[in-house]
């Protein structure tokens, strides 16, 4: 493809470089530099949703780079899974820009924010077009220097100390990353994923299994899933709230779409013990993370570790290694995305109303601001899974086919895990909206600019309550785009 | 060749984890890097060595024969461009928290999870402060007047 096509394809890269480029050059103006930027994450909104549009009927939009045909060059496929996360990819972004104009937790303005934050989205969106093993494991690391840039931005010890263990473990994940590529390379000849997939078959299974195995170990440390989540929550609770709605929403989702790609499509093969094994993994993943949540009482932390819960759920869906499975994982990625940081987002209204994230130090927010109780009620409610909210669909349909593979173990453990994720979110409801405030002469903070953090928050619980009611549409997309995975290409 | 070579990356790879599991900052670091090398001499042994022949693909011939393929050679250009930079962001991040913590052992550094002092409530932190009694900043103010 070349022309306007060809740019196009390249847009969830291209745009968000040039936009850091722009916002670095600006670092000087900040008024300016957070209008170029938030005008960057509009273009790319409408560079996802044309590509998003693209996608819907079907067609794979591919590019190559540097004059080199397919299996040899660079190659960009973005088919209807790419083209749904890069679409949730930009709204995400433009929710982060717009609720940095509000003053809930945003953190003191940096010169580097803007730049960092779309080098961020870039690396994301590069991640999400990319057909090429080796060109995936350099966005991940532009994505990994970035969230280090972002998390030590503000300065304070505890970012520095975050930083430093977010970016040693991720460190070593990618180093994995690079040596499993590497051999995938010498084995089969090939990094572009259409020819891996042709390649691969032919290649002794003896090789393939262990480097296999070491490649999902690899994604598996970005994608959070037990035992090496430990990064995730040392880290992020110490971000300024919209900077973690977007972690929280997409970087481990990045490692989760990895995940799907290698497992159920370039490599994709009936069950294997691979397939097994990232079942248990996936079933650990979300006990140990339901139960890291249950221990905290600071809003972030109980969220953070909620994160990796709910990656246990979206692995279940590729473990399973069925066409069903694998949508019931996209399904799951696109509710969780939006759901995921939405609940930061009110959490930084919470924090600014009542002045505390930990539960033990707030309280009465019902009374003052009804509202938005209701508003957080939406997506938590949604996280754990009750009818007729998205994530109840969500699991209806990783769970549903569980049960048509025979899974009984999988199916309770996520059961039980649902039941501890009520229990968390209900707890964090009645500590932070139900209970009187500890100060019995609290009043909400009195002019916080708190329209745009609404207006955002609003419009993502929007989202969730359009998937929640009309799910068939996005059920279908995902049927589909798990039906092009494998054998499609 | 190809022996000397997996016996580097083995050594290497060795001594990477080995560093990279200390307690000590620096060492970690260091040993990460060194991780990092081992690694891209892996990528530089996946394209064949030991030879200087071209690699051009011979008239009238499919393959390449025996000489070596240039990709992994390009491959590991990135690759250590991005490791150089990587570790030079994470020699910067460890200077500033070991003068910030005053301390270079990994255990002692504490500010992000501060460790629990009730056996079933984690640490609660008082606002407008940094860091509480009990967690790792009085530890620190003891530690820097020590």
């Amino acid at each position: 493809m070349t022309g306007p096509g060809a740019l196009l394809v390249v847009a969830p890269v291209l745009v968000p470089l040039l936009t850091s480029l722009l916002a670095l050059l600006l670092a000087g103006r900040p008024r300016l530099q957070a209008r170029v930027s938030l005008a960057g994450a509009v273009v790319l909104s409408a560079a996802a949703l044309a590509l998003l549009a693209g996608a819907v009927t079907g067609e794979v939009a591919r590019v190559t780079f540097g004059g080199w045909p397919a299996p040899f060059g660079i190659e960009f496929a973005i088919d209807r899974l790419g083209a749904a996360l890069i679409a949730i990819t930009a709204v995400l972004g433009l929710a982060t820009l717009l609720f940095l104009s509000s003053d809930a937790d945003v953190g003191p303005a940096h010169p580097f924010l803007h730049p960092l934050l779309h080098g961020l989205l870039a690396g994301v969106g590069g991640s999400f077009a990319t057909a090429d093993l080796f060109n995936l494991y350099v966005w991940f690391e532009i994505m990994l220097v970035c969230s280090v840039g972002l998390l030590a931005l503000g300065g304070r010890p505890a970012q520095l100390d975050a930083a430093l263990k977010y970016l040693v473990l991720n460190l070593f994940g990618t180093i994995l990353l690079l040596a499993s590529v590497t051999l995938l390379y010498a084995v089969t000849g090939h990094l572009n994923f259409a020819a891996l997939a042709r390649t691969a078959p032919a290649a002794s299974p003896a090789l393939m299994t262990p480097l296999l195995a070491a490649l999902v170990l690899a994604l598996l440390v970005k994608a959070g899933a037990f035992p090496l989540f430990a990064w995730l929550p040392a880290s992020y609770h110490t971000l300024p709230a919209p900077v973690l709605a977007l972690f929280a929403g997409l970087l481990t989702k990045v490692g989760v779409y990895a995940v799907l790609r290698v497992v159920g499509d370039v490599f994709a093969r009936p069950a294997v013990p691979l397939h097994e094994a990232l079942g248990w993994l996936a079933a650990a993943t979300m006990l140990v993370g339901v139960l890291g949540a249950a221990y905290h009482w600071d809003l972030r932390r109980i969220l953070a570790f909620h994160i990796v819960s709910q990656i246990g759920y979206i692995l279940l869906g590729v473990a399973l290694a069925t066409p069903a499975g694998n949508a019931a994982t996209v399904f799951y990625t696109i509710h969780h995305i939006v759901v995921k940081a939405n609940l930061f987002l009110i959490g930084a209204i919470v924090c600014r109303l009542a002045g505390s994230y930990d539960l033990r130090r707030i309280g009465g927010l019902y009374r003052a601001r009804p509202g938005l109780a209701v508003l957080f009620l939406l997506p938590a409610l949604s996280l754990v899974g009750i009818p007729p909210l998205s994530g109840f669909w969500a699991k209806l349909l990783v769970l549903r086919e569980a049960i048509n593979a025979g899974r009984v173990t999988w199916t309770v453990v996520a059961l039980a895990v649902s039941l501890l994720t009520l229990y968390s979110m209900l707890k964090v409801w009645v500590e932070a909206f139900w209970k009187p405030h500890p100060d019995p002469g609290w009043q909400p903070a009195a002019g916080a600019r708190l329209a745009p953090a609404y207006l955002v928050t609003a419009a993502l619980a929007a989202i969730t309550l359009a998937i929640s009611l009309a799910p068939q549409a996005l059920v279908a997309y995902s049927l589909e785009a798990a039906r092009a995975l494998g054998g499609g290409r | 060749m190809i022996w000397a070579l997996a016996l580097a990356v083995g050594i290497g790879a060795a001594a990477g984890v080995y560093l990279s599991l200390s307690r000590d900052l620096l060492r970690c670091v260091v040993g990460l890097s060194i991780l990092g090398s081992a690694v891209n001499l892996l990528v530089f042994a996946a394209g064949r060595l030991s030879t200087t022949a071209p690699p051009i693909v011979l008239p009238g011939a499919a393959e390449l024969g025996r000489a070596a393929n240039p990709l992994p050679q390009a491959l590991v250009l990135t690759a250590i461009v991005i490791g150089f930079a990587l570790t030079c962001l994470s020699l910067v991040l460890v200077v500033r928290l070991v003068q910030v913590a005053k301390t270079d052992d990994a255990d002692a550094v504490r500010f992000a999870e501060p460790p629990p002092i009730d056996p079933v409530k984690p640490p609660i932190e008082t606002p407008g402060q940094a860091v509480a009694a009990g967690t790792p900043g009085a530890a620190l103010g003891s530690r820097g007047a020590r």
